[in-house]
C-alpha cells in the first residue's frame, strides 16, 4: 500500500497545527463565522443539522487494518460509537464537537489521513474500482495513477478555486465499478493492441442536472495523462461558469460549448503546458506503482472451502451474493454488506470497523477498501479462509447476504442530517430492506441496485439507480420521486421518472407494485430487472403505479410532444 | 398585500457543540423548543433575530422557524424543524437522548 513521504506527513501536520489555532481564533472570537467557514470547510468540517460533521477522506477507497482501527477510535471517543461510509469513498462523522476536530485531524495524521480537499472547489478525493488490485476483469490496478492524481491535484495552487467541486473516478476494469460516466472526469483504463491507454470521460455529474460525461479522449497514452487532466482542469477553470452555482459544474460548460470545442481548448492548453511535464510525474508513477504491488497470494488447496459450501447453506448462501471472481488461483474478493436489513445503509459500528481491520489483517494482507456502494471490501481472501471469515463477520452482524440485491441500497443522510434535505432517506432505505426481507422475495428478485437522495443534489446516485427515489418537500410534507431504468455501470444511464410522487406512507408500497409487475412480465428468471424494463418500457409500471386513466393520459401527452417535437 | 405574519422562534446552533438552540425570552439558550420565545411580531423578531446573530461567539446561523401556537408550547410547522427539534430518525441520538 502507498505510505506517505516525509513531505506528505509533514504537510498534513502543518495544515493541522494552523486548523488548531484556527479553532481556537474562533472560539475566543477573534474569527468570525463568515472567517472561519472557509477554514473549516477547507478541513471537511461542516455544520449539519444537529451537529458537525467531519468528512475524512479514503483515497481511491483503499486503506489498511491500523487506519481502519483508528477509525473505530475516533467513532468511539470522539463520535457516537458510528462512522458512515459515503458514495465517495469517504467517511463521515457525524457528532464531533468544534474544540475536537483538531485532535480528531491529528489522530488521522498518525495513520496517514486527512480531511483535506473533501470539501470546497477543489479536486476532491479521487474514487476508484473497490476491486481495485483483485478483480479477475482488470486490465490494471487503477491505484497508482489515482495516487499520482491525488499528489497532483492535493494542495495545486492553480486549483484551489475552481468554479465549483471536481470530481475525478478511475476505473481499470471493462466492468465499471466507479461510476466514471457520473464524474467531472472519468478515466478508464483501456488496452489497444497490446498498448495500455487511458479513455478520458468528461463532463459526467448527477445533481440538480445530471449528465452522462462524453469520450473527450479515446486512447491517450499515460505518460501524456497528468498533463492532459490538467489541460481540462485548466480551461474549465478559465471558462466555467461563476455567475450562477447551479451552472458552474464542467458537466454545463461541456454542454454549453460542445464537447468537440472543449477537446480544442484542451488540445491547446496542452500543447503550452506538456512541455512543462518533464517526466518526473512518470518517475513518481513508477514509484507509486511499486508501493501498489500484489501480495505474495498463496497457493494451497481449496477443498475445505467446497467442504463448507456443501455443509452449511448459510455459508453458501453469502457466499453466492458477496463474493466476487478474483485474479488469483484460489482467491476470492468478499464485500462486507453494510447493509443489515433494517440497519442505516453504510454505517458501520466501532466493534464493526475493528473486526473487518482484524480480518483484513488475519486473512486478507491486511488491506480493506471501501465501495461507492457504501460497502466494505476485504480484497484477498483465499478460498480456504472464507469460512473462518464469514464466522467472524456473523458475530457481529455483518454477514448479510444481500450484495447486489434489493436492500443493497444507497441511501445520503437525508433529512435526518443534512442541512440541503427536504425529505428523508434512510428510514426509506430502512423500510424497503425490511420489507422485502419479510416477503422473502429479495433472492426472487436477484439483481437490483436502488439509490436514494434526500435532494436534488443527488448525493444517493438516485438518477443512476435501477430504481431512483429523490425525496422533495411537497408544501412541507415529504414526497418522494420514483426513476426506474437508471444505470451506475459500463453503460450508465439516467432513469425515467414514473410519474407523479409518492408520500412517506405510500413510498413503500409503490416499490414493492414495481417489482411484482417485474416479476409478472419478465421473459424468464434471469431477465433482469434492467433488461425487463428496457424490453418492457415504462407502461406496465406507469398502469400499476397509476392505473389504467393516469397510464392513458401520459402515453396521450407523450404522442402529443412527440408530434410536437 | 403583505403577507400576514406567522408566529417564529429564533433558532440556531452552538459554536462549540452544533446543538440546536432557540432564544429564550429573556435573551439566553434552551435546548427545548417548549421553552423558546414565541414570537408574533414582525419587528420584534426581525430584531431578535439581529440579537441572535450578533452573539456569534455562542451561535452559528441564526433564523427565524415557523411555529404554531399550542396549549403545550410552540409546535414545529415544518418536518425539518421536528427533526431538528429532536434527532435524527435512525438512532436515538441528538437531543432526544442528551435531554433524558
Ligand atoms: C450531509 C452532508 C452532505 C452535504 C452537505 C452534501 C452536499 C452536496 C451538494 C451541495 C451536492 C451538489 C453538488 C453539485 O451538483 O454541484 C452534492 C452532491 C453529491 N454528493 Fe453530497 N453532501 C453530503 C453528503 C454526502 C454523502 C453522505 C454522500 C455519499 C453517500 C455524498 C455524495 C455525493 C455525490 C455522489 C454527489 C453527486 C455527484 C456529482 O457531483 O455529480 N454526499 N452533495
Ligand atoms: S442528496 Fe441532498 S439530502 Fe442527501 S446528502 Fe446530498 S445534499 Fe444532503
Amino acid at each position: 500500500m502507498y505510505t506517505y513521504s516525509e513531505f506528505d506527513a509533514a504537510f498534513v501536520a502543518e495544515r493541522n497545527r494552523q486548523f488548531r489555532a484556527q479553532v481556537a481564533r474562533r472560539v475566543d472570537g477573534s474569527l468570525t463565522e463568515n472567517e472561519f467557514k472557509p477554514l473549516r470547510l477547507m478541513n471537511g468540517l461542516y455544520l449539519q443539522l444537529h451537529a458537525y460533521m467531519l468528512r475524512v477522506a479514503i483515497p481511491y477507497g483503499t486503506l489498511g487494518s491500523h487506519q481502519m482501527r483508528q477509525l473505530a477510535v475516533i467513532a468511539e471517543r470522539w463520535d457516537k460509537g458510528h462512522g458512515h461510509f459515503t458514495t465517495r469513498q469517504n467517511i463521515q462523522f457525524n457528532w464531533p464537537k468544534l474544540a475536537d476536530v483538531p485532535d480528531i485531524l491529528d489522530a488521522l495524521g498518525e495513520v496517514q489521513m486527512h480531511a483535506i480537499q473533501t470539501s470546497g472547489n477543489t479536486i476532491r478525493n479521487v474514487t476508484a474500482d473497490h476491486f481495485a488490485g483483485a478483480a479477475a476483469d482488470e486490465v490494471a490496478d487503477p491505484r497508482p495513477i489515482a495516487e499520482l492524481i491525488r499528489q497532483w491535484s492535493t494542495d495545486h495552487p492553480e486549483f484551489q478555486a475552481l468554479p465549483r467541486k471536481f470530481k475525478v473516478a478511475v476505473t481499470g476494469s471493462p466492468m465499471d465499478r466507479a461510476v466514471t460516466l457520473a464524474h467531472d472526469i472519468g478515466l478508464r483504463i483501456v488496452r489497444r493492441d497490446g498498448l495500455i491507454g487511458y479513455q478520458v470521460i468528461v463532463g459526467g455529474g448527477l445533481g440538480r442536472t445530471p449528465m452522462i460525461g462524453k469520450v473527450l479522449h479515446d486512447f491517450l497514452p499515460e505518460e501524456d495523462l497528468l498533463p492532459y487532466i490538467e489541460a481540462v482542469v485548466s480551461v474549465w477553470n478559465s471558462i466555467g461558469r461563476r455567475d450562477n452555482k447551479f451552472k458552474s459544474r464542467i458537466k454545463i460548460t461541456v454542454h454549453e460549448h460542445g464537447v468537440d470545442d472543449i477537446r480544442a481548448r484542451v488540445d491547446l492548453r496542452y500543447a503550452l503546458i506538456r512541455p512543462q511535464f518533464s517526466g518526473i510525474d512518470q518517475q513518481m508513477l513508477g514509484a507509486i506503482r511499486d508501493d501498489f504491488r500484489a501480495p505474495e497470494f498463496r497457493v494451497a488447496p481449496t477443498d475445505t472451502y467446497d467442504a463448507a459450501r456443501k455443509a452449511n447453506p448459510v455459508f453458501r448462501a453469502w457466499a453466492d451474493t458477496n463474493l466476487a471472481e478474483h485474479r488469483a488461483p484460489g482467491y476470492a474478493i468478499v464485500s462486507i454488506s453494510l447493509k443489515a436489513h433494517g440497519e442505516t445503509p453504510g454505517d458501520a459500528t466501532a466493534e464493526q470497523m475493528r473486526v473487518m481491520a482484524d480480518l483484513a489483517e488475519r486473512y486478507g494482507h491486511d488491506e480493506l477498501r471501501i465501495s461507492h456502494e457504501q460497502n466494505v471490501i476485504l480484497p484477498h481472501i483465499h478460498q480456504s479462509d472464507l469460512h473462518a471469515v464469514h464466522a467472524a463477520l456473523r458475530e457481529v452482524g455483518l454477514a448479510t447476504a444481500n450484495i447486489g440485491l434489493i436492500s443493497d441500497i444507497i441511501a445520503c443522510p437525508g433529512m435526518d442530517y443534512c442541512t440541503l434535505a427536504t425529505a428523508r432517506s434512510i428510514p426509506i432505505a430502512q423500510e424497503i430492506a425490511t420489507r422485502f426481507d419479510a416477503l422473502k422475495l429479495e433472492h426472487e428478485i436477484g439483481e437490483m441496485k436502488i439509490k436514494i437522495s434526500g435532494c436534488i443534489n443527488a448525493c444517493g446516485h438516485h438518477h443512476v439507480g435501477h430504481i431512483g427515489i429523490l425525496g422533495l418537500d411537497r408544501a412541507g410534507v415529504e414526497n418522494y420521486q420514483i426513476t426506474i431504468g437508471g444505470d451506475g455501470g459500463a453503460d450508465a444511464r439516467l432513469g425515467d421518472r414514473t410519474g407523479p410522487g409518492f408520500s412517506a406512507d405510500d413510498i413503500v408500497p409503490a416499490i414493492e407494485t414495481i417489482m411484482l409487475t417485474y416479476l409478472k412480465h419478465r421473459s424468464n428468471p434471469s431477465e433482469t430487472f434492467l433488461a425487463a424494463y428496457r424490453r418492457l418500457g415504462m407502461a406496465p409500471f406507469k398502469t400499476a403505479l397509476y392505473g389504467e386513466a393516469e397510464a392513458a393520459k401520459a402515453a396521450k401527452r407523450k404522442a402529443v410532444a412527440d408530434v410536437a417535437a | 398585500m403583505p403577507r400576514e405574519f406567522t408566529p417564529k422562534v429564533v433558532t440556531a446552533n452552538t459554536l462549540l457543540e452544533g446543538d440546536v438552540v432557540y432564544l429564550t425570552a429573556d435573551d439566553s439558550w434552551t435546548r427545548l423548543l417548549s421553552e423558546a420565545d414565541i414570537l408574533t411580531d414582525e419587528a420584534d423578531a426581525d430584531l431578535r433575530l439581529l440579537t441572535a446573530e450578533s452573539r456569534a461567539s455562542q451561535v452559528v446561523g441564526a433564523y427565524l422557524a415557523d411555529v404554531s401556537i399550542t396549549d403545550t408550547g410552540p409546535e414545529p410547522t415544518h418536518f425539518r424543524e421536528e427533526f431538528r427539534r429532536t434527532g435524527p430518525s435512525n438512532y436515538f441520538h441528538g437531543k432526544q437522548a442528551d435531554l433524558n
